[in-house]
This record gives structure tokens, C-alpha cells and sequence, in this order.
């Protein structure tokens, strides 16, 4: 298995949620990709969306701005 | 052949579609089971086609996009969902069993119905309904369009005053989806339930339903969902709610192809062809002796549909003559609208129903209303 890194990790309540946010994510070059939720995270959706813990601030305005909403945000070990 | 039952489902559809659902069988894995190419490829097309459901229908979020497996489904959530014993719910006599069974069944276990009278035109008055209003009234349920005359029933006047009243709007439209436009915020919807395979153009078991948000349905049926393993309720957030079980992955590959098309070709333009075949049918035929057309035709603007009798013959020997004689499908029968054709008088008789799509010709069409001459000419 691969080193892990520390990584952004956003879970969803449902699949159309995780979908939405990988379009929105697309649209406007947010960096990421959808995983499947780590075993540490308690989640709604069995896919999450992981991405470099410096890519935070631009992912959370990109959903402010286009209204996908998270279950939870956080930062783990992938 | 020549196809005429586009009303029961249209039999042609675009090489787009076919191509999407080959393409998807032998490329799509479960939609939100698992992340792997084949998954998600099935996830997003699922997603891009609540997007163009949401768009077409003028809804506002994706999510309120339920798919379901076609208009029967959605209804049944819909109506059994919202409805308790002690409510009150009114419909009309233009109804398909789909609206009709579920609310004969809650109306055994206590929820009181009335249904609006229909005239022999097969039209009701918006006033019987406000008239029919109690305070426990929870739900209008009706439908877009008459299966059986082609009727159009405007939603948006039932719409406002059921929305001022506090009272849901529930509509089938199983004959105008993909045809006609239909703007739920407009129009005041609350639940719109369609399918996918009449004039949507996709494949037979696709459908679904849009629900306003804020609306909370209790679900009909419950499992799996992909998320949320552990919990014993079934998840409350939409779409997944009302989406137990595998979607119709390969069925909504050609939805979803079927939504481009119409994107692409404009249902303005499919509904006034449909509707310019229409009329060339009727004016071909309203005249003949013996022949009895049913429905309203002082407006064309109404589903491609026309249906008819030949003096007192059986429909379904009429249907039967017009297949085996001259190669021209219809359906004859009841319709699954036993209320209106109670209204029409014909529910000993039934009715022949030709049904048109874009897709006909009128080489088609002028062949029907010669096969209809000879047939009422033979009746004499």
C-alpha cells in the first residue's frame, strides 16, 4: 500500500451530493477526486471527495458558491 | 406496420437512445455502489440526467429529481406518501388507474376522495373543483393530459389556487412530459410524476418524479441505498429517500440520450409536428358517417391523440380490422381510464385510439383515415 498523506476529505449524505460536487469541482478546476470513504470517517455516502489539504479554501468557497452542502469536512490520513 | 400507439408507449426511438443503453450494458456498474470507473460512469450520467429532468421540468435543485421505474411508481409514492386516513383528496373523472387504484385503496382505509365530474367532452370545470374543498383537503391530484381523449388540462389555474389554499398539487403527466412545457415553479406543481418512455422517448421501466422541496414524502418502499449502511431508517435526504434498490442504470443511459435529443430538436417543435399529424387525422375523419370522435378539438393545441368508434362495432374489432387488414396499430379497450369512459358512454363499447409521434408520416396518417373510410362505408 501507498504512504498515506494528510488530505482534505469531504463526505456527502447522498450519491447525487458527491456527484454534484464532482461536476461543480470540474466546472471550475477545483483540484480533487472522489474516493471511497475512508474507514476512519463515520459517513452518509460511501463516496467522498479528497483533495491536498492546501486546495481547503478554494474548495469550501467553489461550494459556498454553488450550494453543495457536506455531511462533514475533515482532515485525515488517505 | 404502421405505428399509431404512441400513447401507450412511443415505439421509435432515437438511434441515440438504443446506442446509449447498448453502450451502458456492457460499460456501467451500480450508480453509487462502490468507486470504480464503471460506478461512477453510472453515478454521473444518473446525476447529468437529474440535472436535464430538473432543467426541463423548471424545478430548482437536482436533488428534488426522484427516478423512478415510470409514472404508475411515482404516483403511488406520491399519493400514499402524502395521504393519511382523515385527509381529503380530490381528482377528476379524466384520471388513469394509476391516480384512480391508489386512491380507491386509501379511501378503504379512511381517506375520504372526490372525484369531479367530467362532461361528454371529456372536459371537467376548475370551479367544481374549488367547490369541492374542505379544510382536510391535503391533496388535487390530475393529469397533464387525457390518455384517452387527448385533452390538456391546464395546470397552472389548479396550481395557484391549491397552492393559496395550502393544498398539494399533484400532476400525471405521463402523455405531456417531453412534449409539452411544463414549469413547476410556474405552474404551482408539488409533485410532478412522469415516464420515461412515452413522449420522453426513452426505454419502458424509466420514470420519475419531481418533487418540490420541502415537500417530505414517506417513502414506499426501503434498502438499499449505497450510503448510510447503518442506519435502520432509510435516509431522509432527497433524492435517495424515495430511491431504494439498484436505479435502472441502463434504462436512464438512454433517458439521459433521449433528453439531448430533445434538447436538440426543441418539444416545441416535436409537439407541433405531432399536433399538425393530429389534425390531419381528425379532419380526415370527423366527418365520415358513423364515425364518433371523442374528446375536445375546438382547441388542436392537446395531445396527439384521437379517438374514435365506428358506429356501434366493438373497438376492439375495429383495432383488430385495422391491424390485420390494412397493418395499422391502435389500442382499443378501456385505457385504464374507466371514469372517462364512463363520462364518453363508452364503457361497453371502448375506443379506438390513434396516437401519433413525430416520427409519423403523412403518407401514414392519410392511410389510417382511409382505412377508417372503408371501415365506417362497410359498417353501413
Amino acid at each position: 500500500m501507498r504512504k498515506k498523506e494528510l488530505k482534505l476529505v469531504v463526505t456527502f449524505h447522498t450519491t447525487a451530493d458527491a456527484m454534484a460536487m464532482e461536476k461543480a469541482c470540474k466546472e471550475h478546476q477545483a483540484p480533487g477526486r472522489i474516493i471511497p470513504v475512508p474507514r476512519a470517517i463515520s459517513a452518509g455516502c460511501g463516496l467522498a471527495w479528497c483533495a491536498a489539504l492546501e486546495d481547503r479554501e478554494q474548495i469550501v468557497s467553489m461550494m459556498r458558491m454553488t450550494g453543495i452542502e457536506e455531511e462533514e469536512m475533515h482532515e485525515c490520513m488517505v | 406496420m404502421i405505428y399509431l400507439d404512441n400513447a401507450a408507449t412511443t415505439m421509435r426511438k432515437p438511434q441515440e437512445v438504443i446506442d446509449a443503453v447498448v453502450l451502458a450494458m456492457s460499460s456501467m456498474g451500480n450508480a453509487g455502489r462502490g468507486v470504480n470507473d464503471a460506478s461512477l460512469s453510472a453515478s454521473r450520467i444518473i446525476y447529468d440526467t437529474r440535472e436535464r429532468l430538473c432543467r426541463m421540468f423548471g424545478g430548482t435543485d437536482p436533488r428534488q429529481v426522484v427516478l423512478t421505474c415510470n409514472s404508475t411508481e411515482s404516483l403511488n409514492i406520491a399519493i400514499r406518501g402524502l395521504l393519511s386516513p382523515g385527509d381529503h383528496v380530490i381528482t377528476t373523472m379524466l384520471e388513469h388507474n394509476s391516480v384512480l387504484r391508489p386512491l380507491y385503496d386509501l379511501e378503504a382505509k379512511g381517506t375520504s376522495l372526490t372525484i369531479i365530474e367530467s362532461d361528454k367532452r371529456g372536459r371537467f370545470d376548475i370551479e367544481d373543483m374549488k367547490k369541492a374543498v374542505r379544510l382536510e383537503t391535503k391533496m388535487i391530484v390530475c393529469t397533464n393530459g387525457s390518455n384517452l381523449t387527448g385533452n390538456y388540462v391546464e395546470l397552472k389555474p389548479i396550481g395557484e389556487f391549491a397552492r393559496e389554499h395550502g393544498i398539494l398539487f399533484v400532476v400525471d403527466a405521463s402523455q405531456t412530459a417531453g412534449v409539452f412545457p411544463i414549469n413547476v415553479e410556474e405552474m404551482k406543481i408539488d409533485v410532478l410524476c412522469f415516464t420515461g418512455h412515452k413522449g420522453l422517448l426513452g426505454p419502458q421501466g424509466t420514470g420519475g418524479m419531481y418533487v418540490r422541496e420541502g415537500v417530505n414524502i414517506r417513502p414506499l418502499k426501503a434498502g438499499g441505498t449505497g450510503v448510510q449502511t447503518y442506519s435502520k431508517t432509510q435516509p431522509v435526504q432527497m433524492p435517495t429517500a424515495l430511491e431504494a434498490g439498484t436505479l435502472n442504470g441502463h434504462g436512464i443511459a438512454g433517458l439521459h440520450a433521449a433528453l439531448i435529443y430533445l434538447e436538440e430538436h426543441g418539444i416545441d417543435k416535436i409537439r407541433a409536428r405531432e399536433q399538425e399529424l393530429m389534425r390531419r387525422f381528425y379532419e380526415g375523419v370527423k366527418d365520415i358517417e358513423n364515425v364518433t370522435v371523442y374528446g375536445d378539438f375546438d382547441t388542436m393545441d392537446r395531445c396527439a391523440i384521437v379517438t374514435l368508434n365506428i358506429g356501434d362495432y366493438d373497438s376492439s374489432e375495429v383495432s383488430d380490422e385495422l391491424l390485420t387488414g390494412y397493418g395499422i396499430s391502435t389500442r382499443s379497450g378501456g385505457h385504464c381510464a374507466p371514469l372517462m369512459h364512463k363520462a364518453l358512454g363508452t364503457v361497453e363499447q371502448g375506443a379506438v385510439r390513434f396516437s401519433f409521434s413525430h416520427y409519423n408520416t403523412d403518407e401514414e396518417v392519410d392511410a389510417a383515415v382511409k382505412a377508417v373510410r372503408e371501415l365506417a362505408a362497410d359498417e353501413e
